[in-house]
């Protein structure tokens, strides 16, 4: 007699159940919404929302509903092209106290979104959205950190009066000094600044040189410090940007993934993204004639000099009074009538602006903006991307009282006004990037590969099924019943691991649903097999199912192993089939083993049978 | 019920001819046209548009070539209103201005254009995906390799990695033959091709390994024709459900998929008869026997009671 012990047949149904559970939210389907929040965090009053609703039935922009929950408004759509017209004319009925984002909200029942299950994530393909892909300047991080050591080390060596002779030799600084007699306290006044670093000295000359760099540890440090610090800084802007369910990811050694669901507009998106930009403030440098400077390719002592908007020469004093990470906040304002960025500063910033406005009243005083900016050339057929930094003297402004911590800068368009408050509050990259990926995908094309992934695999299960029952029948029907079963499993695997579902992942689970079958073939197959022999029903299942085990389980390994493979050395697309692929190997040996096992011993196991119909 | 026993290994040189050929031909496709590489692994541009109404496809490489993209590559894409344009990497990259630029150039006709999609890749991050790519397949083909030797036997680890390579290298010569594009999505398709093809064929080695410990006497020849007879059906119906639901993927799954399930479909249709013809000769030319097969000391693998 073929029968499973009690424990082994209820652990089937509590899998089965758990399956059902967990791959429920999937059933209830997503509408397209907007999610409003307070810039301030705060909740929105009643008064607020029914505000909100009457400007959304005015404006007839068909929504759906509106709920507050938590500190948020959800409005929910019918349609895509509503949502984004809906969430436009939010932005524009608001303003700038709120933050709008589009998102997709599960239609999920509340008895179910309650104990927290989510559908599966769609991924972008399937969505629609901005996919990103920057490459981290990492060169430039390691010569920044070099030219800050580079000022370090000179103010010191300034200090003690020593003379010398500093210059950049690739990764190395090598530093001449003129006196060989100061070789020894030049040397100490180094490890001071930091006592980490590698110092060779040469002597070969006349004069002796010292040779300064950074130890492989450090360079690893700063190259890891950089990466981890833009990826914080775009999540910041990314934020700022209000997307729903934003992606900013490291990949591999020096790449940032950015992926913005719902955004439509990549320039916008990049242009904030991949923005370096931040202000200094200096003085003026008035007694010196610009246009002498220019002509003469050099700025006097103390000075340097920079172009204006209108590309007019301006001489600024060298010594910066406060630069852009001595700022706590920037916001977008006007100023009598015109656009301007507000700016509060930190303490030390606080202390330098107080001091500065003091002694210099009435004396002028100018922002510089400062911008990294990436160029791509061609060289000998290859294309290289390097940056530019840009200078530009956006507003001078004279100084008419003392001021500290805050106050206004003017001089921007409103466009600028908004992207420099945005950037600014978010801090700046430690190093630049350069974009070497982007897709778009419109919210039509989305919506068109999940219909047709899940027509194909409607249609693919539909014919499989139809051909196992003419082919096993009953036991055709046990492994149809096994397919659902398995197919709920790899639905609820991906809802439980929140891993999005691609239209690669969806041809993984197509190509599941193929394969799935497999073990059950090689089960049924054998049992033929015995049965043929002359064994009676009973011992052919039994035998069945034993020696199809082994098949199976070599089988399924090896395949695994391809995609194990390619889950860990894929990325994109490749990872996204990969993990369908993995998932659906393994819910498969469990419903053909075991799940359709149980069901084999609940129908066939209890009774004798004469002639077994396979 | 008696089932006369089919021969198939009578048919081996046959076969082996076919594959042969076969192989010629993919090794000189992919050596004299190379792959038809998608935009992932040369960079460039790719736009994707949707008309109101079917445009003539030559109408628009003329509208793109006086527009200033001459090398653009146009294609319909899924249905006759769709187009796909690809354009090659350019000095000053700009995908912006390309973009509107192509948009522009386009919505001159009276026929209505509809910007649905548009990627960008810079031509270095395609080196790194060949590279990639490559050592992913070789990474898959060591571990596989190991496996085999560690539950079969090394004679029968060299017979499944040929399959493997075999139907790889045929998978990939028919793409390179009718130049189809090689993109990710087919990538992916052909290192599932190596999982299927494999899958199948230690099917086919399992029952060698049972039947030469079942029957040490028999013939190595006779052994390995009984075995494929026997695991016959079972490869031809698992290989049929897949090449349905493959079929429905190809038909229904729209242009981003095609690539993937012609690959596949290639795949595993090759994939079947490696795994009854190639990988079991190579083995009978590797001179298997009983005494590869036999257990040092008893193993318990036979023990299915899950």
């Amino acid at each position: 007699m073929n029968q499973y012990p009690l424990w082994k047949n209820l652990m089937v149904l509590v899998v089965v159940m758990l399956g059902v559970w967990f791959a429920l939210p999937n059933f209830y389907g997503e509408d397209p919404a907007v999610v409003i929040a307070k810039e301030n965090g705060q909740a929105f009053s009643k008064l607020e929302t029914s505000d909100i609703e009457q400007h959304l039935q005015k404006i007839n922009s068909g929504y759906k509903s509106i709920r507050r929950q938590s500190n948020q408004i959800l409005i929910r759509y019918e349609q895509v092209e509503e949502q984004l017209s809906g969430s436009d004319s939010m932005r524009a009925f608001l303003g700038r106290s709120s933050t709008v984002a589009l998102t997709f909200a599960p239609r999920t029942p509340n008895w179910i979104s309650g104990f927290g299950l989510k559908p599966m994530s769609l991924g972008l393909d399937l969505r629609g959205g901005v996919h990103f892909k920057f490459q981290v300047d990492l060169d430039a991080a390691i010569e920044q950190r070099l030219n800050q050591y580079i000022a370090d080390i000179n103010k010191a060596l300034i200090d003690k009066r020593i003379r010398r002779n500093i210059k950049k030799q690739g990764n190395i600084i090598s530093i001449e000094l003129s006196d060989p007699e100061d070789l020894s306290s030049a040397r100490s006044l180094i490890r001071e600044i930091d006592p980490l670093l590698e110092i060779k000295t040469l002597t070969t000359n006349l004069s002796p040189v010292l040779q300064v760099a950074m130890t492989q540890d450090q360079l690893k440090q700063r190259r890891d410090f950089a990466i981890q610090q833009n990826i914080l800084t775009m999540r910041n802007r990314v934020n700022e940007l209000g997307v729903a369910e934003p992606i900013v990811q490291r990949q591999g050694l020096d790449r940032i993934v950015v992926q913005l669901p719902g955004v439509q507009d990549p320039t916008q998106a990049e242009r904030i993204l991949g923005a370096t930009a931040t202000l200094e403030f200096r003085m003026v440098c008035e007694n010196e004639s610009a246009f002498d400077a220019e002509a003469k390719g050099r700025a006097p002592i103390g000075c340097e000099l920079f172009v204006d908007r209108t590309g007019n020469p301006v001489l600024l004093k060298k010594k910066t009074i406060v630069s852009g990470d001595q700022l706590i906040d920037a916001s977008q304002t006007f100023s009598e009538g015109r656009p301007a960025v507000s700016i509060r500063l930190d303490n030390k910033g606080s202390q330098s602006m107080l001091e500065t406005t003091k002694r210099n009243l009435n004396k002028p005083m100018a922002v510089l903006f400062i911008q990294q900016r990436q160029e791509t050339k061609e060289q000998d057929g290859q294309f290289v991307t390097s940056s530019v930094l840009e200078k530009e003297v956006i507003n001078i402004a004279t100084i008419r009282g003392v001021f500290s911590s805050q106050f206004e800068i003017t001089g921007v368009s409103p466009v600028e006004a908004k992207n420099l408050a945005i950037l600014l509050r978010a801090g700046a990259l430690a190093a630049p990037i350069f974009k070497v990926e982007e897709k778009t995908i419109g919210p039509s094309l989305g919506q068109d590969n999940i219909n047709r992934g899940f027509q194909a695999i409607l249609i693919g299960l539909a014919m499989v099924v139809l051909f196992m029952i003419f082919y096993y029948k009953g036991f055709g029907l046990i492994a149809n019943f096994g397919l659902f079963i398995n197919l709920t499993l790899v639905i609820a695997l991906l809802s439980l691991l929140q891993a999005s579902l691609t239209l690669p992942g969806i041809a993984g689970i197509v190509l599941t649903v193929g394969m799935a079958v497999d073990a059950n073939v090689l089960i049924f197959e054998r049992i033929r097999e015995e049965i043929r022999i002359g064994n009676s029903p009973q011992a052919s299942i039994t035998a069945g199912y034993q020696k199809a085990f082994g098949t199976i389980a070599d089988a399924n390994i090896t395949t695994l192993i391809a995609a194990l493979v390619l889950f860990t050395f894929g990325t994109g697309p490749i990872k996204g089939f990969a993990i369908t692929l993995t998932l659906g190997i393994i819910t498969s040996m469990f419903t053909a083993i075991i799940a359709s096992r149980a069901i084999v011993n609940i129908v066939y196991g209890q009774r004798t049978i004469n002639k077994l119909r396979i | 019920m008696i089932i006369k026993e089919i021969n198939f290994l009578s048919k081996r040189y046959f076969a082996l001819t076919c594959s042969v050929i076969l192989l010629l031909t993919s090794l000189a496709s992919l050596t004299f046209q190379g792959l038809n590489p998608g935009i992932e692994f040369t960079g460039g541009f790719s736009i994707e548009v949707s008309y109101q109404e079917p445009p003539a496809i030559n109408d628009i490489r003329n509208e793109l070539a006086s527009g200033g993209f001459p090398e653009a590559i146009v294609q319909s894409f899924g249905s006759s209103k769709d187009i796909n344009i690809r354009i090659m990497p350019r000095e000053n990259i700009d995908n912006k201005t390309i973009g509107k630029q192509i948009e522009a150039i386009l919505n001159n006709s009276t026929n209505a254009v509809e910007l649905r999609g548009s990627e960008f890749v810079s031509p270095q991050v395609g080196d790194e995906l060949t590279e990639q790519g490559g050592l992913a397949m070789l990474f898959a083909l060591m571990m596989i390799m190991i496996y085999i030797i560690f539950r079969f036997q090394w004679k029968f680890a060299i017979g499944a990695v040929l399959a493997l390579i075999h139907d790889v290298l045929i998978t990939m010569g028919v793409f390179s033959l009718f130049q189809l594009s090689f993109d990710l999505a087919v990538l992916a398709a052909i290192l599932a091709v190596v999982g299927y093809s494999l899958n199948d064929t230690i099917v086919v080695f399992d029952r060698i390994r049972e039947n030469f410990r079942l029957r040490r006497k028999s013939e190595t020849l006779d052994v390995i024709n009984t075995s494929i007879n026997q695991t016959i059906s079972r490869t031809l119906i698992t290989s049929g459900t897949t090449l349905l639901v493959l079929l429905a993927l190809y038909i229904l799954g729209g242009k981003s998929l095609e690539g993937f399930s012609i690959a596949l479909i290639i795949g595993v249709i090759i994939g079947t008869y490696s795994s009854i013809f190639v990988a079991t000769t190579s083995v009978l030319f590797l001179d298997v026997s009983t005494t590869d097969l036999m257990p040092i000391k008893q193993e318990k693998i036979d023990d299915g009671r899950p």
